[in-house]
């Protein structure tokens, strides 16, 4: 019985590091065909778009209703302290610092890193993979690299518009609900919020990026065979690509403002 | 030529070759048969470079297929995978002709559509097909685009994995015809893997019959019938009893 316990502790842990292992010469085989040619524009900017300029809406949803539900709660915990006036300026910085690349990127995560996961899974078990090392083509270039590099770009900016639109929600509740005068609100958004607020921000979804795109690719190049693979490799890519976005969130954060 | 030297391979606790001896001479058409899960495709993909042998040596025109450099390397090859492989995401213009748009073959975008178009022609298939999407074929036309795919850089080598699977009789006959004319024209070497008989004799120049992980027979076809071999008679007449476990 404890020798079992203790086998099952010991496989768990060999097949974590092991993991951790892999995805780590992943990394690297991506960071080192990057480096080298050929480099596929076209495949590139076919990311971009699907990667960015699509998950606008979504990213834009999620960022509203944050936004406003932000205000209202800042403002029913200030009234306690008589502190109504903080809601503009602890809205933008929440949003700028965290909510907004945080739920931008898992959002993104749940809409990008199962997407490539599914696609390029779904490559591998019909050979697609196979097929294209025999056309002299290298799927880390042909594939992971465009996808990663344009998740890293596409990610800031995304945070960035989502950041504006989750002000946004915060504004139209602070105005329309909560009793706000339109210009005090904007001149006490702006008088409050740092560069760096923002910067921040998109920093974490550049990184955010990185990861969706990679894990992504990760899993769908060792999906399993079959629809049950695939599947797998799919579920496998969100669960893991959110838990590092939530995991490298809190490390950056005590990297960027625990002075 | 292609020559297969002793080559071993395991997955896991799984030995699927056990030193595998085959030679392939250049310009013949090779075709190795066996049952289901007996190493075929292994042998395929170790040639290919995709499966590396945990020991042995594979040569190709007498250079070690793992000390060549890859991109010259496949640039001879050209290989149609059992399911088509397609790329879903390319009209099948652009797949027949993907060789042809990127890397050391490429040429102006006009120049590979006209190939392509040539190419899908050489395996009976009109030019309004070029334009449509894998997904919209089926399974006979998809495994032509493959076809043609496989022969738009005019490859040394060409590989066919099961190339008749999953086809009508009337369409397996035409592919191995199909497959029959383009090596004789291209002059090229040709390894297929298949279970399907009426294939065998279609393609074949020479047989090599591979069971546990070792090739068991070969020979040229003319003397596939009364080869003497129980392994071969059983699997060429599709008999349930003989050498060979019919469950495995």
């Amino acid at each position: 019985m404890i020798v079992r316990a203790t086998a099952g502790i010991g496989r768990g842990t060999l097949g974590l590091l092991a993991g951790i292992g892999r995805g780590t010469m992943f990394v690297l085989a991506t960071i080192s065909a990057a480096l080298r040619p050929p480099f596929y524009i076209k495949e590139f900017l076919q990311a971009i778009l699907h990667i960015g300029y699509l998950s606008l809406p979504v990213v834009g949803l999620t960022a509203i209703f944050t936004g406003a539900a932000l205000a209202l709660q800042i403002y029913a915990g200030g009234s306690r302290f008589q502190a109504e006036a903080v809601v503009p300026s602890i809205v933008a910085i929440g949003m700028t610092r965290e909510l907004g690349p945080v739920l931008g990127g898992l959002m993104v995560a749940a809409r990008v890193a199962s997407s490539i996961a599914a696609e390029i899974g779904t490559m591998k078990v019909t050979e697609q993979i196979d097929a294209l090392v025999t056309l002299s083509t290298d799927p880390m270039r042909y594939l992971t690299v465009p996808r990663v590099l344009a998740a890293v770009l596409a990610l800031p900016v995304l945070v960035g518009v989502g950041d504006a639109i989750g002000i946004l929600g915060g504004y139209s509740v602070g105005i329309g609900r909560l009793g706000f005068n339109s210009a005090a609100y904007l001149k006490n958004t702006t008088d409050f919020l740092e560069f760096w607020d923002v910067a921040s921000g998109m920093v974490k979804g550049a990184v955010f990026g990185a990861i969706i795109a990679l894990v992504g690719c990760y899993f769908g190049m060792n999906s399993g065979r079959g629809a049950q693979g695939v599947g797998r490799a799919t579920k496998s890519a969100v669960v893991t690509a959110s838990v590092l976005i939530l995991a490298s969130n809190y490390i950056l954060t005590e990297a960027f403002f625990n002075q | 030529m292609i020559e297969l030297r002793d080559v071993h391979k395991s997955f896991g606790p799984k030995r699927v070759l056990q030193g595998v001896d085959l030679v392939v001479p250049k310009g013949e058409s090779m075709v190795i048969i066996g049952g289901s899960g007996t190493g075929k495709s292994v042998t395929l993909k170790c040639v290919l470079g995709l499966v590396k042998p945990d020991q042995g040596q594979i040569l190709v025109d007498g250079q070690n297929v793992e000390k060549a450099e890859r991109d010259e390397f496949l640039s001879h090859f050209g290989m149609l995978f059992q399911g088509g492989a397609l790329f879903d995401s390319l009209p099948v213009w652009q797949n027949v002709a993907f060789r042809l748009l990127r890397g050391r073959l490429k040429r102006p975008k006009p120049e590979a559509r006209e190939i392509a178009i040539e190419k899908l022609r050489r395996v009976g298939l009109k030019p309004d097909v070029a334009d449509l999407f894998p997904a919209e074929l089926s399974g006979g036309m998809q495994k032509r685009v493959g076809l043609a795919r496989a022969i738009a850089a005019d490859p040394q080598i060409i590989f066919f994995d099961e190339p008749t699977t999953g086809l009508d009789p009337i369409m397996a006959g035409v592919i191995n015809e199909l497959i029959r004319e383009i090596v004789v024209e291209m002059g090229a070497t040709a390894m297929t893997i298949t279970h399907d008989m009426t294939s065998v004799r279609a393609i074949a120049d020479k047989v090599a019959m591979l069971h546990d992980g070792v090739i068991k027979w070969t020979g040229p076809v003319a003397q596939m019938d009364n080869s003497g071999d129980p392994y071969l008679d059983q699997f060429i007449h599709g008999r349930a009893e003989g050498p060979i476990e019919a469950v495995r």
